[in-house]
């Protein structure tokens, strides 16, 4: 079991276990607007801001189908590899730094931190993200 | 690169729509070349009509851009004409010269106009009306000559002669039958059309036999001559005869044809299995289409074919057809004319220019044909295609269904007469102009589409009928109108009843099963089939399937109701609408604990609260210390009282402890979709039962029990269904009919719905005909539901996941400032 190699710069929110397959878990943030950490078929593990792009709806409650989230509130589908819409609804929605380790899901400390206003997404123009 | 080639001969909407649902399911597979004798892209033909008329451009009705034929990997050779097919080795040859081989070959050359063979059919101004460079002629001709000559009075015809009009000329439409559009229309509506048209301005020669075109010296058309020796002047003749089948090529390679090249279910020519043809050159059971949406449902079945799945099957298509002359409407479909062992029911208005029949054969409906008002076009046609029996509604047939709901629209049920800034989509603010739009500059073809692109229809549903129309319309009326079987959704080519049906006959416990016994194309489904596969997993095997509640929508795995700002609604249980004092204290005690913002009276008689934290749920429930209402689910939500005899003066029976005995036998039922009830103490009905899903009315003598009532979208009111005697029949009857709902019922369908497909005289049968069934239905719902726990109590039991009602929150220090 190795430590993660730069523990100052990663936060350990749960186990892989603690969140329910095909589900998500909600990581509290300082500023409010919560991270939602989703698990994909294959424990495959992805980070988004707990926001639709949309009307704001929360991700994290929504049905996960392949690498994507069904938002709750009206269905928009959102990518969990880079929190984009899938077409032809257009948003995108911040994603965060996350990985596994030894069963342990990290996030990045400063993203942790980050205001909202300072998150983008390298995919996303800025235009259609959504505002706080 | 190895990948096998393949090889599509013309670039029209038959063969490229194939490539495209190809390219969805195995995008990498092939190696794809198209020919393309036209100069252009793949562009939508049906209309060339409107850009004819005017109302629109050629490249407003381009399909697919070169561009896309670029982002595939799609070689495109546009015109050149493929001449040869060499089957020994596998090549096809161009008119220049060109070869390319091919592992499959794909043929979709389409028709070619059928031209009268009379003498001066050669002469400068005599054309055809199929293609781009035809409609750019008869634009040409519109602006230097008068005079212009439709042979032909049928849908083609019509519609050139319409547009040839608007351009300014002088039209004459020339036809060898009595009455127009014979192929599509009776006599009646036939006369109706050209009454509407003459009033346009357009003249009409009928049974009249064209003899021969006479030129002028320049060897141009001058004018149509016929038998009887009579001449009227022409400088453009446009033949709208018919067309044939585009068969040249194919034969001289040795394909068998006979009215088109002959193919199998899969789309297979019979001759060379590698050898593939759809649309208008293939004849598939002695038919030959013209029109999309057969071409469209070939072209998912040759996809699904050149992709190595192999389970699609083409059965031929039913059709139906509308004229695309603006604010003409008329529809007909199946067999309009009737005939031996044939009924008709006829309404006919000739003030308000509406004339409607509908042939009726046995218990089917079998021919619609409409004049003036088409809104239920779709609806009889959905009806002919399923075969569904009628004798039930038959003496409401005329009058339509209407898929339209009562509000949202400005009680408009005729989109043609909406103007563009019109609200069609009342719940997401969609104008008539905004869809039409999009239909024409994306190409939208299917409702689906309609509802992706502009959320019009995508959330009540209520302007379905309304966005159809546009469809109709805009798209032309060989738009693809839902398929004979509608797939569940895009993860499978099943419907809603295969599943059901494979799921009872394979005894299939877990959606995985599904999944592998009906080939799903996706790994774990999508947010529509995966709640649905849920719920016909565990109603059709209790206590065997295992609830996923991972499949389910978050309220029921929440077991409240989700807000727009992500918070929750929680509506305890009042039985029957019944509560205390003691339970309101409790209530007002939690309010107040967790500082729920907003306290509701609901329609259905019950309490809700608004604005709880996820967090507090637990609490919530259980400070509260009453049943779920199951608000949030689809699910039994209320039985819904008046007080009946034990207060009321006029109370017959006592509808209060009648409805308290049903709520507590059906409670935690879950359903195709919700489900509600009431019980009414007399015939005044205070307990609104005449729109609930079972509806139990007190009578002097006894109970009268009323189904498939609905308050919501589209107001229906329930039908009668039995008169009962005691409260024991009461319960088992009602047990009866909502355990063959949830049996056979399709996901999302209220029971309106599920009555609407399948007959109320099949519910009867079911559950009043057959005594034993009904006994045995009712007693299977009450297995069902034993033992089934109270999901805000029995965590466990109802696998609720509590773990989703705790937020993580990441150590302390980490969240302080960062070292």
């Amino acid at each position: 079991m190795n430590a993660p190699d730069l523990p100052a710069a990663w936060t350990a929110v749960c186990a892989v276990a603690d969140i329910p397959v095909l589900g998500a878990r909600r990581v509290r943030r300082p500023d409010g607007v919560e991270i939602a950490v989703f698990r994909a078929e294959a424990d495959r593990i992805y980070a988004l801001l707990d926001r639709c792009p949309h009307k704001g709806g929360p991700l994290s409650q929504g049905i996960v189908l392949g690498d994507a989230v069904a938002c709750p509130l009206h269905n928009w589908t959102i990518r969990l590899e880079d929190g984009r819409a899938r077409e032809p609804d257009e948003g995108c929605t911040p994603t965060f730094g996350v990985k596994v380790e030894a069963g342990q899901v990290w996030l990045r400390h400063d993203e942790l931190l980050a205001p909202i206003a300072a998150m983008r997404t390298a995919h996303c123009d800025g235009a259609a993200c959504a505002e706080a | 690169m190895n990948k096998p080639k393949l090889v599509l001969v013309g670039n029209g909407m038959a063969g490229v729509r194939a490539l495209e649902e190809l390219l969805k399911l195995a995008p990498d597979l092939y190696d794809i070349t198209v020919f393309g004798a036209e100069p252009h892209p793949n562009y939508n033909r049906i209309l060339l009509s409107p850009v004819l008329a005017g109302e629109q451009t050629i490249e407003q009705i381009i399909l697919n851009p070169l561009s896309w034929y670029a982002d595939n990997g799609i070689t495109l050779h546009t015109g050149k004409t493929v001449v040869e097919i060499d089957r020994i080795r596998r090549v096809v040859r161009t008119d220049d010269g060109l070869e390319a081989p091919y592992d499959r070959l794909l043929l979709a050359m389409g028709s070619l106009p059928f031209i009268l063979p009379v003498p001066g059919k050669e002469l400068d101004g005599v054309i055809a009306y199929r293609d781009i460079k035809d409609t750019e002629t008869m634009i040409d001709a519109a602006r230097a000559h008068k005079h212009a000559v439709v042979i032909g009075g049928g849908l083609l015809g019509l519609e050139a002669a319409n547009g040839l009009m608007l351009r300014g000329m002088d039209v004459t439409v020339v036809h060898i039958m009595p009455w127009l559009m014979e192929r599509q229309l009776d006599d009646v509506a036939g006369k109706l059309l050209q009454k509407s048209l003459e009033d346009r301005g357009l003249k009409f020669l009928l049974g009249a036999q064209t003899q021969a075109l006479l030129g002028n010296d320049a060897g141009r058309v001058r004018a149509v001559q016929f038998k009887d020796g009579s001449e009227i002047p022409a400088d453009l003749v446009v033949m709208a005869a018919g067309i044939r089948p585009n068969t040249a090529l194919a034969e001289s390679a040795g394909i068998h044809c006979s009215r088109g090249i002959v193919v199998t279910d899969t789309l297979q020519t019979v001759t060379d299995p590698r050898i593939y043809a759809v649309g208008e050159c293939a004849a598939h059971r002695g038919i030959a289409y013209g029109l999309v949406a057969p071409l469209f449902e070939q072209g998912k079945v040759v996809a699904n074919h050149l992709a190595q799945m192999g389970i699609g099957r083409y059965t031929g298509s039913q059709t139906s057809t509308k004229l695309k002359v603006t604010g003409i409407d008329l529809f007909s479909a199946g067999n309009f004319m009737g005939g031996e062992g044939c009924e008709d029911i006829v309404l006919s208005d000739p003030f308000s220019g509406v004339y409607k029949r509908l042939v009726v054969k046995g218990d089917q409906l079998v021919g619609a044909c409409l004049y003036g008002d088409t809104v239920d076009g779709s609806w009889y046609f959905k009806l002919l295609r399923e075969g569904r029996k009628v004798s039930d509604i038959r003496d409401k047939l005329m009058f339509g269904e209407s898929h339209l709901g009562d509000a949202g629209h400005q009680g408009q049920s005729k989109a043609q007469l909406m103007a563009d800034a019109d609200e069609v989509c009342g719940c997401n603010g969609v104008n008539k102009g905004a869809i039409c739009k999009a239909i024409k500059d994306k190409g939208l073809f299917t409702l689906e589409e309609v509802r992706k692109h502009t959320k019009a229809s995508a959330s009540c549903g209520s302007c379905t009928g309304l966005v159809e129309q546009l469809l109709m319309f805009t798209a032309g009326g060989d738009y693809s109108a839902a398929p004979k079987k509608k797939a569940l959704c895009g993860c499978t080519e099943a419907s809603h009843q295969d599943v059901r049906d494979a799921i009872r006959e394979q005894h299939l416990l877990t959606i995985a099963d599904v999944y592998a016994a009906l080939g799903w194309r996706t790994p774990n489904g999508c947010s529509s089939c995966r709640p649905a596969l849920n719920y016909y997993l565990i109603s059709t095997w209790p206590h065997e399937a295992k609830d996923d509640p991972q499949s389910r929508f978050i309220n029921e795995r929440s077991h409240a109701n989700i807000q727009k700002d992500g918070t929750y609604s929680v509506v305890p249980r009042m039985w029957g609408g019944e509560t205390s004092a003691a339970e309101l204290r409790r209530i007002a005690d939690v309010v107040d604990k967790y500082k729920i913002p907003t306290v509701k009276v609901t329609g259905g008689q019950r309490i809700d609260l608004l604005g709880v934290k996820k967090e507090d749920l637990q609490n919530v429930w259980h400070d509260i210390g009453m049943p779920s209402g199951h608000a949030y689910a689809k699910a039994l939500r209320t039985v819904k009282t008046c007080v009946g005899s034990e207060w009321c003066r006029f109370g017959t029976q006592d509808s209060t402890s009648m409805g308290k005995i049903l709520e507590r036998a059906t409670w935690r039922m879950y359903a195709p979709h919700k489900v509600k009830f009431a019980v009414s103490g007399c015939p005044r009905n205070c307990a609104e039962a005449g729109i609930k899903d079972v509806g139990i009315i007190g009578v002097d003598s006894g109970w009268e029990m009323y189904v498939a009532g609905n308050g919501g979208i589209k107001t229906e009111v329930a039908q009668f269904l039995v008169k009962l005697k005691t409260q024991e029949e009461v319960l088992e009857y009602t047990g009866a009919f909502i355990q063959l709902y949830r049996e056979e019922g399709w996901y999302l369908e209220r029971t309106v719905h599920f009555i609407a497909r399948v007959g109320l005289d099949y519910v009867k049968q079911r559950v009043l005909g057959d005594a034993a069934g009904r006994v045995a239905l009712w007693e299977r719902l009450q297995f069902a539901l034993q033992g089934e726990p109270d999901p805000w109590f029995e965590l466990d039991k109802a696998q609720v996941d509590a773990r989703q009602f705790i937020p993580i929150v990441p150590v302390a220090a980490a969240l302080g400032e960062p070292a």
